[in-house]
């Protein structure tokens, strides 16, 4: 199905876009492997969940996107928000701590949010930001608009109780959310097979009366082709969908385990980077004339001159201020008991 | 003055508030076509239509994050929970969500949400219906919790309670549903974290909130008969706790009782009991006593039930023991 959908998209390639998808997953790639770096030098502390491999997850469905839609997701964040365009300083910054990250190095790798951008943020606890999507989706349908909440998780997410709950209320309540299952094929060290009755996931949206679908998440041309049709259901019709998308990750979980060996086999491993993601866009762009060598490598050095910014920047901020220890704990509502009311939209 | 039940001054609070601001719904279990479990909720669906009174299925942790979701995109969300007993399903988005997202998003996502229901017994519900949660709700930074104990009380606070910007934790009683007090037509709000001086005395302070407020005014009432006056220090809010208050009283009168409905440990009146400890030691004539819930989960048997509570009688006892009568 997905090889079908990519023939498809290929017939209609498009240079420009195609320039634009791999300069995002590029500086994905690019930004994380030096987030790597500054994990090993100590300049990123706590849990830091790499996102490598699975750049077309991002790219593709983020690349349909209005500016007025929300996007919620994971603490494994650092792809989608700058697949969303936050300022790779700004992401860095938070990484390291430092006063200009973009929640003020209060949150650090797993809780990118940005307002500006409906960016909700990295949550942290294994299916709690999945309920909070359904709510945006609440809030959408609420107003009367027409945007569309993204709410990204892995596939261990589906065995939890908040995953359960959100979606049968969006499904009872036809609310224009895409729940996209990043499927990478294991929790943690846990694979699918070993934690899920069923396996193929998408599926499960039949439990909730939810429309679903399947792709290969390598294929960025695939997820778009998934995404937007999810993504249209949701702005014209207000309804939900459960997308699976199949990827698979080439780093370890977190920072602190063997990349394979343990609950993965090495030669699994090396199968799937067959399949990179900025690979194979790479190499559709060579065969359609879109991509030279040098244009190729010179957009590799642009990514890699962000990132050493953004790694400058960051390392140049300050740290936060003791004084920002107290603050935003709580909003200052002392004002707000005498204000004028507000219209929902 | 009007007298009306503390259930119809909550349903006064919830419907001005929603006729004040468009982005205010109210979420829960039975609140719509039931019209509220202990109808709190009457008539508002007929006031306001099904996208603003919504049914959810039995899943608390579900529209918990529902609301959560709401609040940071905007809206101002009133969750009820049948019973905070069942908000433990839910407490995950209260306290890794609700009270956590300001913070972790530097400042950027407030959640304007109000979580409400009741708390603590009733009678003979036994172990998993009779529980108090206003120590577990105000350990953690990030919400603020609050504990009305007559109409007048619950009307002000919970209209304040949905004007804030931040997460609340509303705590009612469903034995003070049909409570009745004075509650004046025109509108007002009472501020939180200001705690209410119910009665004035000089012999003791009794340091309480909530549904245990009654039971220290009857109390009181009692020990008046006999010429000992106490103060009655209704904290209202237990976070934040308005510590000048208590400061104020047991400065007063030399001695305190702190009275609430929950289990001992790590409970309400060890914070207050510490206030007292760092803020008046030089002036305390006595230690001060604790009074609460029996350390058991609630039995049953009536007998059993209202040994474990916490009542009038053993709050006399109490002050009589701070002030070395018996």
């Amino acid at each position: 199905m997905a090889k079908k959908k990519s023939d498809q998209s290929k017939s209609a390639s498009d240079p420009t876009l195609n320039l634009d998808l791999l300069r995002s997953m590029l500086l994905q790639r690019r930004f994380e492997e030096r987030c790597a770096e500054a994990y090993a030098l100590g300049k990123i502390g706590g849990f830091c969940h790499l996102y490598i491999g699975q750049e077309a997850v991002s790219t593709g469905t983020l690349s349909l996107l209005r500016p007025d839609d929300y996007i919620i997701t994971t603490y494994r964040d650092h792809g989608q928000a700058l697949a969303r365009g936050m300022a790779p300083r700004s992401v860095m910054a938070e990484l390291f701590g430092r006063i200009d990250g973009c929640a003020r190095g209060k949150g650090g790798s797993m809780h990118m949010f940005d307002k500006s951008l409906n960016f909700l943020g990295g949550h942290g606890i294994v299916g709690a930001h999945v309920p909070l999507a359904t709510g945006v989706g609440f809030a959408i349908k609420y107003r009367g608009g027409d945007q569309v909440c993204i709410c990204f998780m892995g596939e261990s997410v589906v065995n939890t109780g908040a995953f359960h709950e959100a979606l049968n209320m969006a499904g009872l309540w036809k609310l224009p959310v895409v729940y996209v299952i990043e499927n990478n094929r294991y929790g943690m060290g846990t694979a699918l097979e070993r934690a899920s009755a069923i396996h193929d996931i998408f599926e499960r949206g039949a439990s909730y009366n939810i429309p679903r679908a399947v792709c290969d998440g390598q294929d960025v041309f695939a997820v778009r082709t998934a995404a937007q049709e999810a993504i249209d259901r949701a702005r014209t019709d207000s309804l939900p969908t459960l997308l699976e998308v199949r990827t698979y990750r080439f780093m370890g979980h977190s920072m602190s385990d063997a990349v394979s060996g343990t609950y993965r086999t090495k030669a699994e491993l090396d199968e799937y980077m067959k399949r990179d993601p900025i690979a194979l866009l790479r190499v559709h762009m060579h065969e359609n004339n879109e991509l030279s060598d040098e244009d190729l490598q010179k957009l590799d050095e642009e990514m890699k001159a962000v990132c050493q910014d953004a790694w400058d920047f960051a390392d140049k901020s300050p740290e936060p201020p003791l004084e920002a220890l107290f603050e935003d704990v709580l909003v200052d509502t002392t004002s707000d008991a005498t204000a004028e009311p507000v219209a929902a939209d | 003055m009007p007298v009306i039940t503390y259930r119809d001054a909550l349903n006064q609070a919830l419907r001005e508030e929603m006729q004040r601001d468009d982005r205010v719904f109210l979420m829960g279990e039975e609140v719509a076509v039931y019209q509220g479990a202990y109808k709190v909720s009457k008539g508002l669906l007929q006031e306001f239509g099904e996208m603003r009174v919504v049914d959810t299925p039995i899943t608390e942790l579900g529209f918990a994050g529902v609301g959560v979701g709401a609040a940071m995109v905007g809206l101002r969300p009133i969750i009820e929970f049948m019973t905070w007993n069942f908000a433990v399903l839910a407490l995950d988005q209260v306290l890794n969500s609700a009270s956590k997202l300001l913070y972790m998003s530097g400042g950027q996502f407030n959640v304007p949400i109000v979580f409400r229901g009741p708390n603590g017994a009733a009678l003979q519900l036994s172990a998993q219906h009779s529980q108090s949660f206003e120590s577990w709700l105000a350990h953690m930074p990030g919400v603020k919790v609050l504990t009305p104990g007559t109409p007048y009380d619950a009307k002000g606070l919970l209209k304040s309670a949905i004007r804030d910007d931040n997460p609340v934790c509303f705590l009612e009683g469903e034995m003070l549903y049909n409570t009745k007090g004075e509650v004046p037509e025109e509108e007002y709000l009472i501020p939180i974290g200001k705690a209410d001086l119910k009665r004035e005395g000089d012999a003791c302070s009794i340091i309480t909130s909530g549904k245990m407020a009654l039971v220290a005014m009857q109390a009181a009432d009692q020990l008046a008969k006999d010429g000992i006056h106490v103060d009655v220090v209704d904290l209202r809010t237990v976070r934040p706790m308005d510590v000048e208050a208590i400061k104020t009283s047991v400065e007063k009168t030399n001695r305190a009782v702190v009275l609430e409905e929950g289990w001992e440990i790590c409970g309400i009146g060890t914070q207050v009991v510490d206030y007292i400890q760092r803020d008046c030691f030089d002036v305390l004539d006595a230690p001060v006593i604790r009074v609460h819930q029996a350390d058991v989960p609630m039995p049953y048997a009536k007998n059993l039930e209202r040994a474990a509570k916490p009542d009038a009688a053993k709050t006399i006892a109490a002050i009589r023991k701070v002030m070395y009568l018996d």
